[in-house]
């Protein structure tokens, strides 16, 4: 089995986000980044089926400005065996879509005969939660979103445990398919220093959307990006009689 | 478990301004010389620059003669010094004092920077000259060869848990093996604390300050870019040593303030609260002025030399030497050290450079070049101002000895007045001073710690053990909260330390290592020294930037 693996180059989580003056978008310039938290638990899956020797080759892949190497580097020493960046510059990433990035793994999918693609849930700048979706939908493919144990069914099949709003679904895929990560999947490793020196002696293979043949015309406008309502002080209240007296008077009874 | 190893010629710890331009100025005599010279750089920080803090008005003198043509690339130094004044504070008003050539801190001619910028360029620099960086990753323990002399330096073991126990994730750290080592960790470096006293190089205590900083978006109608200023007194009593700065710098258009204060780490008064003397600074009519309208948007805190030139201690051990502000290199008179950092590291480079194909390098020349330099010479001129504000009149001396001296003499005066015991052993018990009021957070301009520190991004894995770690457990509520009121409750740019209610009647201290922005401060000013930081996980820590 051969394993496609998304990886986004995100703001770091433990950044305080702040919108740009003009309001259409955050600022990104010079703030720290690190790889999306559910790509990395993708990987990390991808990983352990290629210990299991359930996998043979994991493959990560990435859409961005050249700054997105970093990220692929920390995925081959995460335990990739190769890398694939398609780059495009700093303004036409601005405008890339989860569309658009479905469509460039359809595509290596196919091309390339990957047998299981796996991204991460969502990313968290976005929370858009769409492109796994779209790439099962371009290819046609079996997809198990949101993924909280994934386990091989002989060699055609994965039986894959969902979390789902009512509580856990377990379901069976037929490969290939499109899997995605939730936070519950496993921990990931760490990249060690000796697998991060002999990370930059493995491949990063590089794309342009064109090789791919990309469709990057855009399907949704951003009107505006803004800060969420500051939140206003709350108050003690002394007993029940008075908090419902509040309640009423705040028009919430 | 045996570690993995590497070998290289030079192996800089510490992705600082010392650290990194080391590392460029060894790769250019390579370049010269035409030869090959391994160099590798390891930094905790997740990226170069994440743990930068600093005003910072900078001299360029090192960076003139590390990139002759700087002004020419895309480095960010942009913004030069327009206009500037020095101000004694009171509580509501404000004294100026005169400002011109010859006084510690004339800026004519100097540039203001966001460093945590400049070190990230200075890093890819380095990156693209061939050094090996790699952030990420914490020096943990100093390795030597049997003779004594240092071999390198071992990075830390990853997936402990919080018990000590291995997690599933658990990895040795990695030996990195050199001929040189250069420890360019910056203000009280961990590593350096050991090497210190390992080859016993202390030849005087060092004394600190902490130093906090906001970045703030101002209204552009109040922005006067290049516009500095200083200022002393207030809030701060007499006797205690500090005072704040305030740079207006445009950056990319964004209308900026760097706003910072220092209070001297010798004070004596256990009810200081630093973290609030610094916010009650900004009460003051004449610096509320430039915040009101404006947006805070960075905050963080660091420890930083006062020591100064009788602070230095010896910089060259057998295989390797100290670079920067490990070495108390930075001069506080002039509040800078960029340029003394920068330049030791590239005269070490110059020292090593010569001698690398031996075995093992111990740059002898280095401290030779550097008494040589304007880094020691700065440093022994200014090395009377600082202990002159230690007298009884505090400021009030210390500007009539600086006055006198420096600006007429500028430091040949034959005596070298000394700082005393070092900064943890000047704290006074509780008895002799009294409890400090200090105003509540307006969320406008002054603010509350724990929402400052969500500012720094600082983040550390939960699961692992406490990296703030306590000789003696009983020593916080037996001596600590007792005698002195504990203090590291008040002196914690972070939160760190709360004294919460214990199981039996009265508190006990609770360490939220998590918060912790790698200043240091707890390990300097602990009373009896009980405080040793070790480093974390690399990677964790607070996530700067340009600061």
């Amino acid at each position: 089995m051969r394993v496609l693996v998304g990886v986004k180059r995100v703001i770091d989580f433990a950044v305080k986000v702040r919108v740009k003056p003009d309001k259409t978008s955050v600022v990104t310039d010079n703030v720290p980044h690190s790889m999306n938290p559910f790509d990395e638990i993708a990987l990390e899956e991808a990983v352990k089926l290629k210990e299991a020797n359930h996998a043979k080759e994991i493959v990560a892949f990435s859409l961005g400005p050249a700054k997105n190497q970093e990220i692929l580097r920390t995925a081959l020493a995460k335990g990739a065996d190769k890398a694939i960046h398609l780059e495009v510059d700093d303004a036409t990433y601005q405008k890339v879509e989860p569309f658009h990035v479905a469509q460039a793994i359809a595509k290596l999918a196919k091309d390339e005969k990957f047998d299981l693609v796996f991204l991460g849930k969502q990313a968290i700048d976005d929370d858009a939660n769409q492109t796994g979706q779209l790439v099962a939908g371009f290819l046609n493919w079996p997809q198990a979103t949101f993924a909280s144990k994934v386990e091989t069914e002989g060699t055609s099949h994965l039986k894959v445990t969902r979390e789902i709003d009512g509580g856990l679904e377990t379901i069976k895929v037929k490969l290939p398919a499109v899997l995605t990560a939730d936070l519950r999947l496993n921990e990931p490793r760490y990249a060690t220093l000796p697998n991060i020196m002999k990370a930059k002696k493995k491949p990063i293979d590089k794309k342009t959307p064109k090789d791919l043949g990309l469709d990057l015309t855009s399907q949704t406008e951003v009107l505006e990006v803004s800060e969420p309502p500051t939140r206003k002080g709350g108050e003690f209240v002394e007993d029940v009689p008075t908090l419902v007296k509040k309640l009423k008077e705040k028009g919430a009874l | 478990m045996k570690r993995d190893s590497d070998e290289y010629d030079v192996l800089i710890v510490g992705g600082g301004p010392s650290g990194i331009s080391a590392a460029i100025r060894l790769k250019q005599l390579a370049l010269e010389h035409n030869k090959e010279v391994r160099v590798c750089v390891i930094e905790k920080a997740p990226e170069i620059g994440a743990h930068t803090l600093s005003g910072a008005c900078i001299e360029t003198r090192a960076l003139d003669k590390l990139f002759p043509n700087w002004k020419e690339l895309d480095i960010p130094v942009k913004q030069p010094v327009t206009s500037e004044s020095i101000a004694i504070l009171t509580e509501k008003g404000r004294i100026p004092l005169p400002v011109f050539p010859g006084i510690p801190l004339y800026n004519h001619g100097n540039y203001i920077v966001r460093l945590g910028h400049v070190v990230k360029w200075l890093g890819e620099k380095a990156e693209e000259m061939g050094v090996e960086v790699f952030s990420g990753f914490a020096g943990q323990e100093v390795l030597y060869n049997q003779d004594g002399s240092v071999k390198g330096v071992a990075t830390n073991d990853v997936g402990i848990a919080k018990d000590g126990s291995p997690k599933d994730g658990f990895q040795r750290g990695m030996e990195l093996h050199s001929k040189c080592t250069l420890f360019a960790e910056g203000c009280r470096g961990h590593l350096t604390k050991q090497i210190l006293k390992k080859f016993n190089l202390l030849k005087e205590p060092m004394s600190f300050g902490i130093g906090y900083k906001e970045l703030w978006e101002i209204d552009p109608a109040k922005h006067k870019p290049g516009y500095i200023e200083h200022t002393l007194g207030w809030p701060l009593r007499l006797g205690e040593y500090g005072g704040s700065f305030l740079y207006h710098i445009e950056d990319n258009g964004q209308p900026l303030v760097a706003i910072g204060f220092i209070i001297g780490l010798d004070y004596k008064d256990p009810y200081i609260n630093t973290f609030r003397e610094f916010q009650k600074y900004k009460t003051h009519p004449s610096i509320r002025k430039h915040l009101e309208g404006g947006k805070r948007i960075g905050y963080g805190a660091r420890a930083v030399n006062e020591g100064g030139y009788q602070s230095v201690p010896k910089l060259v051990f057998p295989g390797g030497c100290i670079i920067g502000c490990s070495g108390s290199l930075l001069n506080i008179a002039k509040l800078k050290g960029t340029h003394n950092a920068m330049m030791s590291g590239m005269l070490a480079a110059e020292a090593i450079f010569p001698d690398i194909d031996k075995s093992t390098i111990t740059p002898e020349k280095y401290e030779t070049l550097l008494n040589d330099s304007f880094v020691m010479k700065e440093l022994k001129a200014t090395r009377n101002v600082r202990p002159s504000f230690n007298f009884k009149g505090g400021w009030i001396t210390g500007l009539a000895y600086t006055s006198l001296y420096y600006v007429l003499g500028r430091g040949i005066e034959p005596w070298t007045l000394h700082h005393g015991k070092p900064d943890n052993e000047k704290l006074e018990p509780k008895e002799k001073h009294k409890p400090r009021e200090y105003p509540k957070p307006d969320g406008e301009i002054t603010f509350d710690i724990l929402t400052s520190v969500a500012l720094t991004g600082t983040n550390h894995e939960e699961d692992q053990p406490s990296h703030l770690t306590l000789y003696d457990d009983n020593i916080p509520e037996a001596v600590n909260l007792k005698a002195y009121d504990g203090p590291e409750a008040k002196y914690c740019p972070a939160g760190v330390y709360e004294f919460v209610p214990g199981t039996s009647s009265g508190l006990r201290l609770q360490i939220n290592a998590q918060n912790c922005i790698h200043c240091k401060t707890c390990d300097i000013k602990d009373p009896t020294q009980n405080i040793n930081w070790v480093a974390p996980e690399g990677g964790g820590g607070p996530k700067y930037d340009g600061m």
